[in-house]
């Protein structure tokens, strides 16, 4: 997993940190961003596998609309990262392709 | 002052109305045969139920009560696989065909013996053979193990398929300009007008000319048959539909209330509603149509919707196909049906060739599907 990141957090003011587990690795956020901001801060390349071509994708509209930041977060498939508030303890995983449907014991 | 354009200079150019899937079938298959074809399209604003529909080819069931609609249903699933083979090789778009068979999923014993009973009933009357098989809960769960326990069973029809309407749409349309075609964005068709055997077409761009006109604009064929005498009680019937997100695949057969695309997508909805032209959706009826799905595939339950929408069919009173020719006005054609896609193939060979030569392929019956017979 790439670290060089090209997001830089601008400066907050007093902001909690929280420990979330991305692809097995802990990276620190800040209290109230969203996965998608957290991901891109830690260089997360791709976050996605497109279902059709298998192609990479990253966090683009960052406001719910474009489905290009979907991750498996806390074993929930096709999440939207950029809707989703981080939490401590949170496990983040890259979305591969197509979701599995199982019975609905996921 | 409306432009006038003339488009016809001999006696062979064919003016399609209506840029759907069945103006557009019908518009190659008579371009294929060398004649000169304009569509005139209103346009997207138009209810475009060929951007709405659920894309199956459907053969179980359909023309229970009319062995010549049968028929017809059932020969075009035959030329199916050749069109599907031909624009892919044509154009480069793979349209999805998928004929390995469908199933109808009864949720209730009643239901699936109704069904059973219908389609054995069918096969009376086809004596070359009616293929079905009625499987009970134990048969389609080895069949579809995804099946729900309150699943009484389904009919299996091994000529049923489904296909990407939209990818359809897409290589009709190219494979007809690429050959010659031409598509007129006009606006709506507002007046088709005899005139010394030929047809002047207006809309709000203009007035078009063409020898033959052939009415394939949906919902808008009621006021326009009139035009060139006929009488076609053609009304809309709403469809809703539910699209959930795209999942690894696991249904192999395309049922009449759920299907899986070839991209994983979840497509869900059979719902019939009287209401006029009103194509938007309400809550209760996606409700209803998400509750049979989940029942049906209790899988479905935590899968994501994503989108929805209505369309309208375009019906008949019997539900089954006008094709016809003016008797008034030989060389305008109309033919309206609320399976385009199912239909496609018939309309871009058999029917196509009707309107190019004038004369019929007996083997059609196409006097049955004459807009006489609602005439009391």
């Amino acid at each position: 997993m790439p670290t060089d990141s090209r997001f830089s957090r601008l400066p907050v003011s007093e902001k909690g940190l929280v420990s979330i587990c991305i692809e097995g690795q802990t990276v620190t956020a800040l209290e109230g961003e969203s996965v998608a901001a957290a991901v891109l801060q830690a260089g997360v390349r791709p976050t996605r596998t497109t279902p059709v071509t298998d192609t990479g994708r990253a966090p683009y509209c960052m406001m719910g609309v474009c489905f290009d930041c979907l991750m498996e977060i806390d074993g929930k498939p096709n999440t939207q990262a950029c809707m989703t508030e981080v939490r401590d303890g949170m496990v983040v995983k890259i979305q591969l392709g197509a979701r599995q449907v199982s019975g609905g014991d996921l | 002052m409306a432009a006038s354009i003339r488009t016809s200079c001999n006696g062979s150019d064919v003016a399609v109305v209506g840029g759907g899937l069945v103006g557009l079938a019908v518009a190659l298959g008579i371009q294929e045969k060398g004649q000169q074809v304009t569509i005139y399209d209103e346009g997207d604003i138009a209810f475009r139920a060929s951007r709405g529909n659920f894309g199956l080819v459907w053969v179980q069931g359909k023309g229970d009560s009319y062995p010549a609609y049968a028929n017809l249903t059932r020969l075009s699933a035959r030329l199916w696989g050749d069109m599907a083979a031909s624009l892919e090789e044509s154009t480069g778009i793979d349209i999805q065909l998928s004929q390995k068979g469908g199933l109808f999923i009864c949720l209730s014993e009643n239901e699936l013996a109704q069904r059973a009973k219908m389609l054995e009933q069918m096969a009376l009357y086809h004596t070359e053979g009616y293929p079905f098989e009625v499987l009970d809960h134990q048969q389609l769960k080895e069949m579809v193990p995804e099946i729900g326990p309150e699943v009484a069973g389904a009919t299996w029809g091994p000529e049923d398929g489904h296909v990407n309407p939209l990818y359809l749409m897409r290589a009709l349309l190219k494979r007809f300009t690429d050959l010659g075609g031409k598509l007129i964005n006009s606006g709506a068709i507002s007046t088709v007008q005899p005139v010394n055997g030929q047809f002047h077409l207006y809309s709000a761009a203009g007035r078009y000319v063409s020898d033959k006109v052939v009415l394939a604009a949906g919902l808008g064929n009621k006021k326009l048959a009139s035009m060139v005498g006929i009488e076609a009680p053609i009304f809309p019937n709403r469809g809703q539909v539910l699209i959930a997100e795209r999942v690894k695949h696991f249904l192999d057969y395309p049922t009449g209330h759920v299907r899986q695309t070839a991209e994983g997508t979840i497509q869900c909805g059979d719902s019939k509603e009287d209401v006029g032209l009103d194509s938007g959706t309400t809550t209760d009826v996606l409700a209803d149509i998400a509750r049979r799905a989940v029942t049906m595939f209790p899988l479905l339950k935590d899968v994501r919707l994503i989108r929805s929408w209505g369309a309208l069919r375009i019906m008949t009173p019997d539900g089954h196909p006008i094709y016809q020719q003016s008797e008034q006005f030989p060389g305008a054609f109309l033919v309206t049906c609320h399976s385009g896609v199912t239909l496609a193939a018939a309309h871009a060979g058999p029917i196509a060739d009707w309107i190019t030569q004038g004369s019929p392929d007996p083997v059609l019956n196409l006097e049955k599907f004459h807009a006489d017979r609602f005439q009391v």
